[in-house]
């Protein structure tokens, strides 16, 4: 038996660290849905955060729990300088300018020396451990249970219904908005810089437009109405294309296929499904 | 060298914007961002190739099969994800969902029946000839281009301005529920409008094939990113923005390669679009993208 | 208590307030009436930040608050409501009064995430409350109910129970009695009267003249931007532009049942 669970691990402790790591991407874009900001630059802070905790234990020999840090500050720095023009648009217009800004972190990645590149950053050392992963989302569920029933959880799901009336009500929006897009920042950036750490590797074509719209997805296919729900699809669509592995280059059309289907028969998510019993 | 550039430009610029186009046309109107347009602009590219190395076609044939191709595609994608969603109230950004998983369908269906390898037209398909033109060197791949897709932007603008199917799909734009009011067929124009805007997109797919003889299932990343680059620029929804932006996007690529370096070219363009974002956000064409309150 | 001086409001090329000047003295129930289109919602629009002002200054209990943010103003004080109802559907009516209390509440990001005790004390002592407030307006058997699901008049009342929960001086009301049946009027009416005797100062609009004249202790009346006539009730329903004002607009209006 401990014969199996070895062979198990061995073959799908990456996938199983790529889960946790998607999940909490899909915390960290809810955050800022959470509050009615569809904000896609999530995947380019997950990628300063990578890129950052890597060249800080590589460079620099930073002890793992610093750099981690560092690789959630800085995201969450830059968050901030741009935060307060971006946010002032709304909707999709939002939606595609934190896509453009991705586009230009993307294009900053490829072509500063420092990072490497086209070739990105390999060798990074392996420091990321199971209980590192457990430990941070873990916590991280934790802290939206807390923040449910709070005054701020509140005060973003005000935001989010009706923002007029929320700020009548003396909420000040800009501040929440921002807070939670700069928050949002800080999560990815630590799920990149413990994602570096197992895969050994940073490469500026991961943190891009794709990416930003796959975690978009989880978001959306779960069920943006709770932290659940994007953790339920973060999952869904990472173990999917390793069942569907069998299909070879097809697995993604399949992928493909049951997104649509999702998407088109329960569009408020699945957990939609179970909250009003039904699709809503 | 500047004039030289400037046709190599024009000519990138020009699909670019007839790319961007589509997609402004689709989010216009219908008021979903495709990200399935890049997946169209590949199928119609395919198609072109198709044509030609199976049936000999020329190139006025190829182009028009790309077009039809890629229009029966997009009418499709708007059956089959776009529509039933258009029925009943949900999540705004779920058609775009819907428009990723057809994306990764399609790509992933092309990348099955045609792998990861680039193809390329016959040799000479495009005759190597070359004009001059004031000094300036154009190749007839070039002309071409630059020729069909200002022709196709022409007659799109044509269309909209002056004729009533184009009076019809501006009030659509305007207020769909209005227009119906009004006696308008708005499904009908939704329609319409998805095969239009996705023949662009398959045009957008030939003509890249030819500028660059190459034509592969990757090649609708890329571009639907410079799509998605361009309306940012020109401002959403906005045909203006989606024409001026494909263009000032073409000639920042070229005009850098060409002065810089080729490692510049996207750091240019996107730096480009960093600072629009910063200053504004909207674009330059853009209506109000500012919060209404 | 308000202070409007020289409100100017120009949209495009319209002019939507002109060199408006009103005061509420404080304590009152005050009364903003004019037909349709006077520009009575634009009023409060300013007043509660929504809006800036063209020209002219806004002065709340002796602060200059012109061009300050909503949420600004909400903290010095002053509280509105809607015209159209903007309550949170998907909230619960004790979750739509605790966002009201949201100024209320002191804890930090750090209390709520280690469960400090200050933050639960501070939602008990909120929810209760709350739950208080509820009361006021007849709706605390409701309280754990989504908002969605309560009639159209109960969710004017809870519109109310919510921006009375942000404690302010002066509560600004916008047409509270429009859709209402006269039993729910009535009830109404009495509410706000029992709100006012709890010491805040009351601003509204409305068209049921029966409502302004049973409630209201001074009155203004605007009509294209303009203020034509500001007094009591009485006094405003002889006054000769006032009644010009409504029968040139073609108002339904029986003058001795509605003035």
């Amino acid at each position: 038996m401990s014969e199996f669970l070895i062979a198990f691990w061995q073959t799908y402790n990456t996938l199983l660290f790529t889960v946790f790591v998607h999940g909490m991407l899909a915390l960290s874009i809810y955050i800022t849905l959470a509050c009615g900001q569809l904000s896609l630059g999530n995947a380019a802070f997950m990628g300063i955060g990578a890129y950052t905790a890597a060249l800080l234990t590589m460079k620099m020999q930073v002890p793992f729990a610093l750099a981690l840090a560092a690789g959630g500050l800085l995201p969450a720095a830059v968050a901030l300088a741009i935060g307060i023009p971006t946010l002032r648009l709304s909707g999709v217009y939002l939606a595609m300018a934190t896509l453009g800004f991705g586009e230009v972190v993307r294009v900053v990645f490829l072509n500063l020396a420092i990072t490497g590149g086209s070739l990105g950053l390999n060798g990074v050392p392996l420091k990321t451990e199971f209980w590192h992963l457990l430990f941070i989302l873990g916590g991280l569920i934790y802290f939206f249970v807390k923040l449910k029933n709070s005054r701020f959880g509140r005060a973003l799901e005000a935001i989010n219904e009706d923002e007029i009336a929320a700020a009548v009500l003396g909420i000040r929006t800009t501040f929440f908005k921002v807070g939670a897009f700069v928050v949002g920042a800080f999560i990815a950036g630590i799920a990149g810089g413990l994602n570096a750490h197992f895969t050994f590797f940073v490469s500026p074509r991961e943190y891009g437009f794709e990416f930003a719209v796959d975690i978009l997805t989880f978001a959306i296919l779960g069920g943006t109405g709770t932290f659940w729900g994007p953790l339920l699809g973060s999952t869904i669509l990472t173990l999917l294309p390793e069942l569907l592995r069998f299909l070879g280059p097809y697995r993604l059309a399949l992928n493909g296929l049951i997104l649509l289907l999702v998407v088109l028969y329960l569009p408020n998510g699945i957990v939609s499904f179970k909250r009003k019993g039904g699709p809503s | 060298m500047f004039l030289q550039q400037f046709a190599n430009a024009l000519a990138l610029g020009s699909v670019y914007a007839l790319f961007a186009l589509g997609f402004t046309l689709i989010f216009g109107v219908l008021e979903v961002i495709t990200l399935a347009h890049g997946a169209v602009f590949m199928v119609g590219a395919f198609a072109g190739l198709v044509a030609v190395t199976k049936a000999d076609v020329g190139f006025g044939t190829a182009l028009l099969l790309g077009m039809l191709a890629g229009g029966l595609l997009g009418w499709l994608i708007d059956l089959v994800a776009v529509r039933p969603l258009r029925k009943r109230k949900f999540h705004h950004l779920a058609p775009m969902i819907a428009t990723i998983g057809c994306a990764t369908f399609i790509t992933s269906m092309a990348q099955g029946i045609f792998g990861a390898e680039v193809y390329r037209f016959p040799f000479d398909f495009v005759p190597a000839t070359v004009f001059t033109l004031g000094g300036v060197q154009l190749t007839l791949v070039q002309l071409l281009i630059i020729g069909v897709s200002f022709s196709l932007m022409l007659i799109i603008l044509f269309l909209l301005q002056k004729t009533k199917w184009g009076l019809a799909v501006r009030a659509v734009a305007e207020n769909p529920r209005t227009a119906n009011l009004l006696g308008i067929p708005v499904e009908k124009v939704f329609q319409g409008i998805s095969f239009a805007a996705s023949a662009l997109g398959g045009a957008a797919g030939v003509l890249t094939g030819i500028n660059f003889n190459a034509i592969h299932t990757f090649m609708g990343g890329p571009i639907l990113h410079r799509g998605i680059a361009v309306i940012i620029l020109g401002g959403m929804g906005d045909i203006r923005g989606a024409l001026l932006g494909g263009l000032i996007l073409g000639f920042s690529e070229v005009l850098s390669v060409a002065y810089l370096s080729s490692d510049f070219r996207d750091a240019v363009s996107f730096g480009l679009l960093f600072l629009i974002l910063l200053i504004r956000p909207a674009g330059i064409f853009g209506k109000t993208a500012e919060r209404k309150g | 208590m308000l202070k409007l001086e020289n409100i100017v409001k120009d949209f495009g090329g319209l002019r939507v307030l002109d060199r408006l000047s009103l005061e509420v003295p404080e304590g009152t129930i005050f009364g903003l009436i004019g037909p349709n289109g006077a520009g009575k919602t634009t009023v409060f629009n300013i007043v509660s930040g929504l809006s800036r002002p063209s020209a002219g200054r806004i002065i709340l209990d002796g602060a200059e608050i012109t061009n300050l943010p909503p949420a600004a103003i909400a903290a010095r004080g002053l509280a509105r409501t809607f015209q159209n109802i903007r309550i949170f559907k998907d909230m619960s009516l004790l979750e739509n009064v605790l966002v009201g209390m949201h100024r209320l509440f002191s804890y930090s990001p750090v209390a709520m995430f280690f469960d400090l005790s200050l933050k639960r004390r501070e939602e008990r002592r909120l929810r209760e409350k709350a739950l208080a407030i509820l009361s006021l307006v007849n709706l605390a058997d409701k309280a754990r109910r989504k908002a969605e699901s309560l009639s159209y008049g109960e969710q004017r009342k809870l519109e109310l129970a919510r921006a009375l929960a942000t404690a302010p001086r002066l509560l600004l009301i916008d047409e509270p009695a429009a859709g209402m049946n006269p039993a729910e009027t009535e009830e109404l009416m009495n509410e706000i009267l029992q709100i006012n005797r709890q010491g805040y100062t009351i601003c509204l609009i409305e068209h049921d003249m029966k409502f302004v004249m049973g409630l209201c202790g001074q009155v203004a009346v605007l009509n294209f931007g303009e203020l034509i006539a500001t007094g009591t009730p009485e006094e405003v329903k002889q006054n000769a532009l006032v009644i010009e004002a409504y029968l040139g607009r073609d108002e339904e209006l029986d003058l001795n049942r509605d003035l």
